[in-house]
């Protein structure tokens, strides 16, 4: 079942010649508008029952806007917005709280403000003020709050009742760690009860933990909809948009595409995973001695080279990740023309599960300088467990448990 | 749009207390504020106008009889003044909301009457307890103020939702207002007789419609008499069209009300 249809969504804000012009509109007078300046268009895309979309783009690429519509604060200028039930927004924590109310009577206004009942809000007010745990304070105003309280507050409101659609925006990352998890594990909870959310986010690890698909906007259009990590690969590949750079992705299969940016001045020609004995492998056993090969080659003089290389899990988290810049392995006035063999070593410590290696040939700590070959999914590969206990988690810890009688 | 506002009735309701609350919440006295604010001003009135200046009002014995003209009139002007100019700021003053939370805007609008309506009975009772000190009698032609409450609320609101609407757009409007309200209070008998008025501008005057309006306020409240029921009809229905009006032009303008605020 859809939950929100988003239909050839657009939105524009009109400029008038004078204002009475636009008055003139409303009653039905033929005036055109100076200037129309599209913020959004041609949006389309829907959200079923319990999917999770993560929408990400460069500031000013439309995300507010098409969230506010979606809201319903803002009216579409041409298209829908279908909506099957009932939204929650955790945009700005804490609007239209009165300082000089305590928590209680704002937490009523709050709930009236977004359309509760009078029997609801009484029904839900204790387990609002044991979810926010502020103690004594619920009870005083709201100018003596610190910050975070305000925020356990808000939240709190915010998520009182389960809703159809929840839109999840950066405010998720103010608060103490405590509330975060607590918080994290109610959107969890709501998401599992079939709630769809909508998450707009900067931290793609988070988006790639939580969300089924992600749309990507950039200047106002619907430019890419698809699954997580490709997505989100996309997107931190066009960050680093320079001059001279392609970007372009392959489809491995399997659902994984490989994103492949930068400007080319150096190349990864190969990709191999080794164990031991220098065999080539795609399932690597857990604690086992592996070797990543990355063969390099410079098409031009660079002056400096670095190779930063990041394990990931399946969700595209990072599990480990550092550079030749970190490392203190700079490559210093390579010429054109020189092939360079990489061999990472570590130890596969890790969980049961799917792998992946994202690799970068930059100058600096960063590809925000120079990118010369910015590679997601460079290689795939898995790990087994052999020889070791059962254990669950992204790592293999080595862990040993002493047991005394006393 | 009456349906939505139903469904709100306790959000307007707890936002119309909430916001006595928040007015007197750090003074030790509280809401008792709310009584000695107008009480005060009436009872200046009353002593300045009637033991200083010995203002007398032809026709009425009662020394206190111009002061009790006075409270009159400005019982209904203050009504129209308060709904008028929070009329015309209702969506500039709640940018803020309007630009964050979907709800029902004319919430705001019922939540500004509301507490206006308040504010103007609180100012009744004043009066009305001043009057028994000044040995004023009043009987049950009072009640007329019930309706008579509701024509210049009708009428206020309605100009006060057109220019609030224009407001938005055009910011000059609540510049301007309170000059063309100066204007509109001094063309309107609320601290002269209409007896004094020269002939000649006196058909002028009578164009205002506030003129009836507070000339009804003087009958019912210093000469507990009905007022006159053909021109307050009269104002009511124009009132009634004027705001049915601002609700279209409302209705037009929310679409891109929140894309200027």
């Amino acid at each position: 079942m859809t939950v929100l249809g988003v239909s050839n969504l657009g939105k524009s804000y009109r400029q008038y010649a004078s204002e009475f012009n636009r008055f003139g509109r409303w009653f039905n007078l033929p005036v055109k508008p100076t200037a129309e300046h599209w913020v959004l268009q041609n949006v389309t895309f829907d959200v079923r029952r319990g999917e999770s979309l993560g929408i990400v783009g460069k500031n000013g690429a439309g995300k507010s806007t098409l969230l506010k519509m979606i809201t319903g604060v803002l009216q579409p200028t041409e298209g829908s917005i279908h909506v099957n039930g009932k939204i929650a927004a955790i945009l700005e924590l804490g609007m239209g709280f009165s300082p000089d109310l305590t928590a209680r009577a704002n937490v009523l206004q709050s709930l009236g403000l977004m359309g509760y009942g009078h029997d609801e809000i009484t029904g839900i007010l204790s387990e609002i003020e044991a979810f926010a745990e502020i103690g004594e304070y619920f009870d005083e105003p709201m100018r003596t709050y610190s910050s975070g309280m305000q925020v356990r507050v808000a939240f709190s409101v915010a998520t009182a009742f389960r809703p159809d659609i929840l839109i999840v925006d950066e405010a998720l990352s103010v608060g103490d760690a405590y509330f975060q998890h607590k918080s994290f594990d109610r959107i969890r909870e709501f998401k599992n009860q079939g709630t769809s959310l909508l998450i707009v986010s900067h931290d793609a690890g988070s988006i790639q933990a939580i969300c089924d698909k992600v749309i990507l906007l950039q200047d106002g259009g619907l430019l890419m909809e698809g699954a997580p990590e490709t997505v989100i690969d996309y997107y931190n590949a066009s960050l680093a948009e320079h001059q001279n750079q392609t970007l372009r992705q392959i489809d491995c299969g399997e659902q994984k595409v490989q994103t492949i940016s930068g400007t080319g001045e150096a190349t990864i020609e190969k990709v191999e995973l080794l164990d031991e004995d220098g065999q080539l492998i795609e399932v690597a056993a857990v604690g086992h001695k592996v070797t990543l090969a990355v063969h390099v080659k410079t098409h031009f003089d660079i002056e400096k080279l670095v190779l930063g290389f990041s394990i990931k899990n399946h969700l595209g988290q990072a599990i480990f990740g550092t550079n030749t810049y970190h490392t203190k392995q700079i490559q210093y006035d390579v010429k054109s023309g020189t092939e360079l063999l990489f061999n990472v070593q570590f130890p596969a410590n890790f969980g049961e599960g799917s792998y992946s290696v994202q690799l970068a040939l930059v100058s600096t700590d960063t590809h925000l300088v120079n990118n010369y070959e910015w590679r997601d999914l460079a290689y795939v590969f898995k790990i087994a467990n052999l020889a070791k206990d059962y254990f669950i988690g992204m790592s293999w810890l080595d862990s040993i448990i002493e047991i005394k009688s006393k | 749009m009456f349906k939505s506002l139903w469904n709100y009735r306790y959000f307007i309701f707890s936002s119309i207390r909430n916001e006595l609350r928040t007015r007197f919440i750090h003074s030790k006295l509280g809401a008792l504020w709310m009584i000695f604010n107008p009480l005060a001003q009436v009872m200046i009135y009353a002593f300045i106008l009637s033991n200083v200046l010995a203002a007398k009002l032809p026709g009425i014995e009662n020394k206190y009889a111009f002061s009790i003209y006075l409270m009159a009139g400005i019982l209904g002007w203050a009504l129209f003044f308060d709904v008028i100019s929070r009329s015309i700021n209702l969506f500039v003053d709640n940018a803020n909301l309007m630009k964050k939370i979907n709800f029902p805007r004319m919430a705001l609008a019922s939540i500004m009457l509301g507490s206006c309506l308040l504010n103007n009975l609180i100012l009744l009772g004043s009066i009305l307890v001043v009057f028994i000190f000044l040995g004023h009698s009043f009987n049950f032609t009072i009640l007329w103020l019930i309706p008579l409450m509701g024509t210049v609320t009708l009428f206020a609101f309605g100009i006060g939702l057109i220019l609030g609407v224009i407001n938005v757009f055009i910011r000059d409007v609540a510049q301007g207002m309170p000059i063309v309200l100066q204007v509109l209070f001094w063309f309107t008998p609320i601290v002269y007789p209409v007896t004094i008025v020269p002939t000649e501008y006196l058909g002028f005057l009578k164009m205002n419609p506030l003129f009836p309006i507070i000339e009804a306020y003087h009958a019912v409240l210093l000469y507990g008499e009905s007022p006159d029921m053909t021109s307050i009809v009269q104002l009511n229905i124009i009132g009634f069209l004027i705001v049915l009006f601002g609700l279209f032009m409302f209705r037009k303008a929310s679409p891109e009300m929140v894309d200027v605020l």
